[in-house]
């Protein structure tokens, strides 16, 4: 069973913002929402600088999806969170909730009222008959219908952006640093954020009270 | 008298109770309007690669997994 994930492989993202024009393009994203965007690290450090680009990551146990009021979102069956923008009330909470900042609102009208949120689909539409009018203008693109992946991850000219089930993805990424002759400190948080202090330790394990109430 | 009070005093302090107050958690359910399938859709008539069975989810996934292997530079090459 497909569990449709994303992949970003730091070490190759050049912050070209392909992917994000890309998303824009094929779902004619409105002004002022960023389903994507690259973000940078250490930018202007030689050396040191590193880039990934994020949007929703379809998370197999959304906080979004969980803080919902108005249970807006679904999981479909392989993998990809999505919600209905009928029923959204455009309060909020999911943008809270997301770790990532995926979820974003339109500027309605004036004094700062939200629009119904916006967010990535993986390009695989919405609760709209399938590749419809309706389903275009209100989510994008229905990709995964025509059997092909999200825009972003095919764009990506240095297949830094990958896309699709997670295993598959997992087993590119893997075969790819096994070629670059790196071992597994290519990938993770030492990359992403440097070693750290010469000697640091891992904090440790803060030993757990019994019987507290919690 | 003196009983009538104690007894109003017994009552009134019965509601001075210290129950649990917890949070519980209660998993919500999607309301929206039921999705279709990507599977449950004609491959692109015109000019598309893309190969599946309408309704058989094990095709299309064949589809996308052949889709999700062009990301792969080196089989790509060595194709």
């Amino acid at each position: 069973m497909a569990r449709m994930k994303f992949l970003v492989d730091a070490e190759r993202c050049i912050e070209c913002n392909g992917c994000v024009t890309a998303c824009k393009q094929e779902n004619e994203v409105p002004w002022g929402v960023n389903r994507r965007r690259v973000v940078t690290i250490n930018d202007g450090v030689v050396g040191a600088e590193k880039s990934i680009s994020v949007a929703c990551m379809h998370c197999s146990d959304a906080p979004c999806m969980a803080v919902c009021p108005v249970d807006c979102f679904y999981r479909t069956d392989d993998g990809v969170v999505l919600h209905d923008k009928d029923l959204c009330i455009g309060c909020g909470y999911c943008f809270y909730a997301c770790p990532f900042g995926a979820p974003q609102f339109p500027q309605a009208g004036a004094f700062g009222l939200r629009g119904k949120m916006d967010k990535c689909t993986f390009c695989a539409g919405g609760p709209e008959t399938d590749k419809s009018e309706a389903e275009f203008k209100k989510y994008g693109r229905n990709r995964l219908a025509e059997g092909k992946l999200p825009a972003c991850a095919e764009m990506c000219s240095t297949k830094a952006l990958l896309g699709g089930d997670g295993d598959v993805i997992a087993d590119i990424y893997r075969e790819r640093v096994l070629r670059r002759g790196k071992g597994s400190e290519v990938w993770g948080w030492g990359t992403a954020y440097g070693p750290g202090k010469p000697g640091a330790q891992p904090p440790a394990q803060q030993p757990q009270p019994t019987g507290a109430r919690s | 008298m003196k009983k009538l009070l104690m007894l109003i005093a017994v009552f009134g302090l019965a509601a001075c109770g210290e129950p649990d107050q917890v949070v519980v958690y209660k998993q919500g359910k999607y309301q929206g309007k039921p999705d279709t399938r990507p599977w449950d859709n004609e491959p692109l008539a015109l000019g598309g690669s893309a190969k599946w069975t309408k309704g058989d989810r094990a095709s299309w996934e064949t589809q996308i997994k052949a889709r999700q292997m062009t990301q792969h530079e080196d089989k790509r090459i060595y194709q």
